[in-house]
């Protein structure tokens, strides 16, 4: 790889500037609708993570909840979601989250990202909250991305 | 768990498989030429996609069935011998007290496909404290590198992992 496409890479494919942006901007998507079984069992084979917890029904009511539950990490990536869609790709210099609450077959959960800073070198810091569709944080957290001047 | 180590060979399929699963539609993850169009030059992985090298991790203990890559032999301060028999096989009772508490990334350059990367996973630190859903809560860090075939830095990944006494309260 040539010097002059690694400096490119290093800014990845962004969608926007970070002039384009302002402390304070928000944006927000739906990343799943009425999620399903079937994509959890996707998630579980995809991802390594068999744990029967995600998609054995009689294990998971055996365990003490009332039926399966996602993977933390399938949601955190459909978080991730808004960052790539609004943001572009390859942009990210960290991405971090902490479960707060599970997210069952069935629901809607919505993203929404919000920039709290704007360094002068282009690095953008989003907090991040995923809720469910009765308006339920499950996931918090936040990211940097590094976008141009 | 001791330091421990494996390779971790990405293909565009399991970019592809990942993807599909978490309903993406983003062409960055399949599609090779219009990745190539882009300042990327190729195919990268999803931001979370680093979780996968579970597939490639002789040791993980939530495999289903699977047979391989079969964990070698075990051997003194080997993470096989460390890891109770029931945690290793399908399911077991160690797992349904297992959740994911907090997940971190750090990234120093896109992952692509046909990267070839060497996986380290390393425990980070443990603490306890008094849950008020699910009991007494155990926590314990679990740090993973991602290196190239330079052994240059790709992703960092930081997990916690919380092990409860009961089911979470909902």
């Amino acid at each position: 790889m040539s010097a002059a496409s690694r400096t490119s890479a290093s800014f990845g494919n962004p969608k926007l500037r970070a002039s384009d942006l302002q402390v304070g901007a928000s944006r927000e998507q739906v990343v799943v609708e009425n999620l399903s079984r079937t994509q959890i069992v996707m998630y579980a084979g995809a991802s390594g993570d068999l744990n029967p917890i995600h998609y054995d029904e009689p294990f998971a009511q055996a365990a003490g909840y009332p039926s399966v539950f996602a993977h933390g990490m399938l949601t955190m990536g459909l978080t991730g979601r808004l960052l790539t869609d609004w943001l572009g790709d390859g942009v990210l210099r960290s991405f971090g989250v902490r479960f707060v609450r599970q997210v069952w077959p069935g629901d809607t959960l919505t993203a929404k990202g919000t920039v709290t800073a704007i360094e002068p070198d282009g690095r953008v810091t989003i907090e991040l909250v995923t809720t469910n569709q009765r308006g339920e944080p499950v996931v918090t957290g936040d990211a940097v991305a590094q976008l141009p001047v | 768990m001791a330091e421990f180590e494996f390779e971790f060979p990405v293909d565009r399929t399991a970019i592809l498989n990942f993807a599909a699963a978490l309903g993406e539609t983003n062409p960055i993850y399949w599609d090779e030429r219009y990745a190539q169009s882009t300042p990327l030059g190729g195919v990268i992985a999803p931001p979370t996609f680093a979780v996968a090298c579970a597939l490639w991790n002789p040791w993980h203990g939530l495999r289903g069935v699977r047979q391989i890559p079969a964990p070698p032999p075990a051997t003194t301060g080997s993470p096989e011998s460390a890891a109770p028999r029931e945690r290793r096989s399908e399911g077991g009772g160690g797992t349904a007290r297992l959740l994911h508490g907090e997940q971190r990334f750090e990234y120093h350059q896109p992952l692509r496909a046909e990267m070839h990367l060497t996986v380290t996973i390393r425990p980070g630190r443990t603490w306890e404290k008094e849950g008020k859903r699910g009991g007494r809560l155990r926590f314990s860090e679990t740090i993973t590198e991602l290196r190239d075939e330079r052994g240059e830095l790709v992703v960092t990944a930081t997990s916690v992992g919380i092990i409860t006494e009961k089911a979470v309260e909902q």
